[in-house]
């Protein structure tokens, strides 16, 4: 079973979410970018665009499939990962660290208690993740 | 009676009347109306013998006016340039001669390389970092441009020049309808774009400015000063070019384009009435991922040896579905070889040569025609190959006496441009003699006379 950090939220389109303080950090998960393989392409909105939970942000390309990437919590983008667009590479090696991808300042905390714990991800991942 | 396109036979027909219990073909169609039915047969004449066809349809041809058979100065979009002979024996050969890119692209490894290299030339000429295998035409290539600018941008705005051809700002506006990108004009009084008056059109909501030149009306634009409009708005400039003048004329990505489309028949393609045509586009390397259209890249197989592969298709329908940048998922790739081979043939001195002779008697001809009375070119603006004159007939009329002459006069400009309708546009290309201009100038004294 693929690496599930606990002190992470998470979506049933794989992507993980960390509180850190008034903001929420996005990236996909080991299982997703496992999943895809290779990732050659990542293409993410610009600061200041307005993001809605269960819709899509940005794009993930690999050698494989291109999908969509779903945010975790409706808000406003504050941060992008600059680096991803020249080292895609990082989405596979660090997951859940460098290879991070957009930071939203929530608009409400409506969106993060229905997002999965780690250990609810966990299961839906056993029952085959879709 | 025994049809040889109808694939049944009387008995099928017959069987199949009595399963859904008609008893004849009359009965079938009771139900039409009577007034809605032709009740006599097609008046078609009897079948010809292969031969008498032949005939017949040489005889039809024979009363077209044409570019071998008139003496060519019309332009508008399609050229009268010179297609050199290897093309017609090149693409008819038989692992060439398709239309579109191949259903199992890396089987057909020549097919691809020509398409590359077909691209690295447009690339060059254009001053573009990358360039696609070809769409349908000059038109479609510029719709693409507004749409690919509105996903950019993000925008939903163009601002399109008057020195754009009419007939291309029409598609441009049937692609737009659907994703609802408003257009908004900038004028062209003088027969180059009012950069004055686009600079107040272009502002935050523009996803690109447009111009063409040299543009409709023959005249070249100021492409520098049309990007800096564009790029001080945050909008994207595109430029539409004839490639076969870049031999000549610098390549619109080194003045500051972000797209370049064009109308690539010049490039050895047939004018054949108006189609097929050749669709160029090419981009900046940064919106490589934004751009329509299949795109060839070259890289290495396992042993090290090059080849060629269709590349980035994850931008395509066939993998990105609706999200796609385009429903483009084909290219004009016999249209694309022609241009191939003819700007390896002519090569660059050749390709400068076409530039410099289309220039040079367009401007012998204007001088030569603006001396007939009343004739006078109707803008002061520099131009390439093709010129605007005022004439002192309606130039309808003129076209129709002169082509009894043996001449394709131009085109007039009234169903373009009301404000026109007193204007002929003129083209000349390297193919037009110096006597052949002199010609036409004496024929044209005649007729406005």
């Amino acid at each position: 079973m693929s690496n599930i950090p606990k002190d992470l939220k998470y979506t049933r389109e794989h992507e993980w979410a960390k509180a850190e303080g008034d903001r929420v950090r996005v990236g996909i998960t080991a299982y997703a970018q496992e999943q895809l393989g290779d990732v050659v392409f990542v293409e993410l909105p610009k600061v200041g665009t307005k993001v809605t939970a269960k819709k899509p942000f940005g794009v993930v390309e690999s050698v494989k499939a291109v999908s969509d990437l779903f945010a975790p919590v409706s808000g406003e983008v504050v941060e992008v990962n600059g680096e991803l667009p020249n080292k895609p590479e990082t989405v596979n090696q660090d997951p859940y660290g460098k290879g991070w991808m957009i930071v939203v300042k929530p608009s409400s905390k409506a969106d993060w208690d229905q997002l999965l714990t780690a250990q609810q991800y966990e299961e839906f991942l056993k029952q085959g993740g879709h | 009676m025994a049809s040889r396109y109808i694939a049944n036979t009387a008995a099928e027909q017959k069987r199949m009347l009595g399963v859904i219990g008609a008893g004849s073909l009359e009965e079938l169609l009771v139900k039409i109306p009577a007034k809605a039915r032709l009740s006599r047969p097609l008046s078609i004449r009897a079948a010809l013998a292969e031969t008498d066809l032949i005939r017949h349809m040489k005889a039809l041809a024979a009363r077209n006016a044409d570019a071998d058979s008139h003496v060519c100065f019309m332009g508008a979009g399609s050229y009268d340039h010179y297609v050199p002979s290897p093309i017609n024996h090149l693409i008819s050969r038989g692992e060439f001669f398709t239309a579109y890119t191949p259903y199992q692209p890396e089987a057909s490894q020549g097919t691809l390389r020509t398409i590359y290299e077909y691209q690295t030339m447009i690339a060059e000429l254009t001053g573009m970092d990358v360039a696609n295998a070809s769409i349908y035409d000059g038109a479609s290539s510029l719709a693409e441009a507004a749409l690919m600018a509105h996903a950019v941008t993000d925008r939903r705005e163009v601002v399109l020049s008057r020195g754009v051809n009419p007939l291309h700002r029409r598609v441009v506006a049937t692609y737009c309808e659907g994703p609802g990108i408003k257009l908004r004009d900038a004028g062209a009084p003088d027969g180059v774009t009012d950069l004055e008056a686009a600079k107040t059109l272009v502002g935050a909501k523009t996803a690109a400015l447009v111009v063409q030149t040299p543009n409709f009306y023959g005249c070249l634009e100021d492409v520098s000063a049309a990007a800096e409009i564009a790029h001080a708005a945050g909008a994207l400039l595109v430029v539409v070019a004839d490639p076969v003048n870049l031999g000549v004329l610098e390549g619109p990505g080194k003045l500051g384009a972000d797209i370049v489309v064009g109308e690539g028949q010049g490039l050895g393609v047939p004018m054949s009435f108006g189609g097929p045509n050749l669709g160029v586009f090419a981009a900046k390397k940064e919106l490589v991922r934004r751009m329509p259209g299949r795109l060839v890249g070259a890289t290495v197989d396992k042993d090290g040896a090059r080849g060629f592969v269709l590349t980035l298709q994850t931008r395509e329908q066939h993998i990105r579905r609706a999200k796609a940048t385009s429903n483009i998922c084909t290219n004009v790739a016999l249209c694309a070889l022609m241009a191939t081979i003819y700007l390896a043939t002519l090569g660059r001195h050749g390709l400068v040569k076409v530039g410099e002779l289309s220039a040079a008697k367009a401007h012998y001809a204007a001088e030569r025609l603006s001396k007939v009375s009343g004739v006078a070119l109707r803008f002061g603006a520099p131009f390439f190959k093709e010129f605007t004159l005022k004439l002192p007939k309606p130039p309808e009329r003129v076209v129709t006496k002169l082509a009894k002459q043996g001449f394709l006069a131009g085109v007039p400009l009234k169903t373009f441009d009301r404000g026109l309708a007193d204007c002929l546009l003129i083209a000349v290309t390297e193919k037009r003699t110096k006597a052949e201009i002199d010609g036409f100038a004496a024929a044209l004294e005649k007729a406005v006379a």
